[in-house]
């Protein structure tokens, strides 16, 4: 290796070290701010709590035992309605792709689907499924799912029209076409619709356990809030963003295994 | 010789909302075994929608295609090779398809790709070939499914200059010793001349056909040579005339 490239190497190193040691310098920063601002009463800590009590208040769920029942059914709850959301998704994308007098009927009502907000149904999801689980996962399947449908269906349509022309050329039937070159030259669509649906999933989830209101991380926030215990509320909300950044790096670990495999 | 394949008054007509378009008003020719005929013509005036209309791609409109039991193998503008699939997978996706895939086919084109050169890029992945490589490849999945008669269409239009010669020449030679007919359509005058031994000149949209030149060159041998021949620029000369350029 030449010092040039030696040299440049060290750079690239030096700037990504660089970097990294900015971006925890930077949230080193801000709890220390809001720790030294609710400690010198600049804040009033009983609306904008503080690092320290955050810590306690997590440390106080951990030892009554309640913290990782209600992380664990927030996670389970995503989980589960990310599957459906996303297999659901691909299979009515296959078939709108497979039936394009269907796409072309329910294109307005997906449209319509897409943009109304779906927190409006929130009341009737909880008239009909009840305050329980079951709710949670309709609204989180619901938020998730048209837009999982809306990014595979457009993926599957541009697929290059001469490669389906090389295969129509070896007279390939319709499943072939879709086995061989609609799925797997869509990957990328795919991956990247996983790693917005999972994010999707967990608004669902969260707004399900805010109607629901009966265990989760949702719940917590909720119940936080209802008893003016904002501790409780930004416990909630500080779980949430690391289960968030966990569930992130699941979907890319997956990614990799499968780009891996191929 | 032995005719292979005879096209008959072949018409051609596309419907849209707005206008009906007549593609191909009326083409004949025949095709011999071994045979190379080029179809040559202003852009857009339907000579494409000949090669769809005999691979299958496209029905016909009216008129009559007579093929003797020959398999037909087209090979498109770009190599459309997947990404995703070695190079190997790539020319065993005809025979996968049609359900062929026995070991001894798959031997067949082992052997192709070794003969022609990628041999060692058996198990690479399409990005890491060169354009003139990848059109090699391109060529071989064609050839897998043993076709009679090759259609071709533009097929060297996405290389550059250099890489269109020599693979020309490569094409040639290959299409020549696994004994195959070919048709292919060009805008390519020279590339024309340099492999077919007919030239078909088509008119503008609806299409006909205005002449045909059978090609005779003096030792005549692969592309590259056959274009310093001294009747060359003669022929060029006579079908650059015969094709209306609009300006």
């Amino acid at each position: 290796m030449s010092r040039e490239q030696k040299n440049y190497l060290k750079k690239r190193k030096r700037k990504k070290l660089l970097i990294v040691s900015l971006q925890i310098f930077l949230l080193l920063f801000l709890l220390g701010l809001w720790q030294i601002a609710a400690n010198q009463e600049w804040i009033n800590t009983f609306i904008f709590s503080s690092p320290n009590r955050v810590i306690k208040t997590i440390l106080n769920l951990h030892q009554d035992g309640t913290l990782y029942h209600h992380i664990w059914v927030t996670f389970y709850e995503t989980i589960l309605s990310f599957l459906i959301g996303t297999l659901l998704g691909i299979l009515i994308a296959t078939i709108l792709w497979w039936f394009d007098v269907l796409a072309k009927v329910l294109d307005p009502y997906f449209t319509v689907l897409n943009s109304l907000p779906k927190v409006a149904l929130g009341p009737i999801i909880l008239i009909w499924f009840g305050a329980n689980i079951r709710s949670i996962i309709f609204m989180a399947v619901l938020i998730s799912i048209v837009v999982t449908i809306l990014n595979i269906y457009q993926g599957f349509q541009n697929v290059d029209p001469q490669k389906i022309k090389l295969m129509k050329s070896f007279r390939a039937k319709k499943w072939q076409i879709c086995m061989y070159l609609v799925f797997p030259s869509n990957f990328q669509t795919i991956m990247a619709t996983l790693k917005l649906n999972i994010s999707m999933c967990l608004i669902g989830v969260i707004m399900g356990e805010f109607l629901v209101s009966k265990e989760g991380i949702g719940y917590l926030i909720m119940y936080g809030s209802q008893v003016f215990n904002l501790n409780l509320v930004i416990s909630g909300i500080a779980l949430l963003s690391i289960m968030a950044t966990f569930l992130y790096l699941l979907i890319q670990c997956l990614e990799k295994f499968f780009v891996k495999k191929n | 010789m032995n005719e292979i394949l005879k096209i008959n008054h072949l018409k051609k007509t596309y419907h849209t909302l707005e206008k009906e378009t007549v593609a191909v008003k009326d083409f004949s020719m025949s095709l011999e075994e071994g045979e190379f005929i080029a179809i040559v013509g202003p852009s857009g005036c339907g000579k494409s929608t000949i090669l769809s209309i005999l691979s299958g791609l496209e029905e016909k409109t009216d008129g009559d295609i007579f093929l003797r039991d020959k398999q037909i193998g087209y090979m498109l503008q770009t190599d459309a090779l997947f990404d995703w699939l070695t190079i190997l997978d790539n020319c065993l996706l005809g025979l996968k398809i049609k359900g062929e895939l026995t070991e001894e086919k798959k031997e067949y084109v082992i052997a192709l790709l070794k003969k022609y050169g990628l041999g060692d890029f058996l198990n690479s992945y399409p990005n890491h070939l060169s354009g003139g490589m990848r059109q090699r490849v391109a060529l071989i999945r064609t050839l897998s499914i043993k076709p009679d008669i090759l259609l071709m269409d533009e097929p060297f239009s996405a290389l550059d200059y250099q890489s269109r010669l020599t693979i020309s020449d490569d094409v040639y030679n290959i299409l020549k010793e696994e004994k195959k007919s070919l048709i292919m359509v060009t805008h390519d005058i020279a590339e024309a001349i340099s492999i077919c031994s007919k030239v078909i000149v088509l008119s503008e949209r609806p299409c006909t056909i205005k002449k045909v030149f059978p090609i005779h060159l003096t030792n005549g041998s692969t592309p590259i040579e056959n274009r310093k021949t001294p009747e060359f620029p003669i022929y060029y000369d006579q079908i650059w005339k015969e094709i209306d350029y609009e300006p």
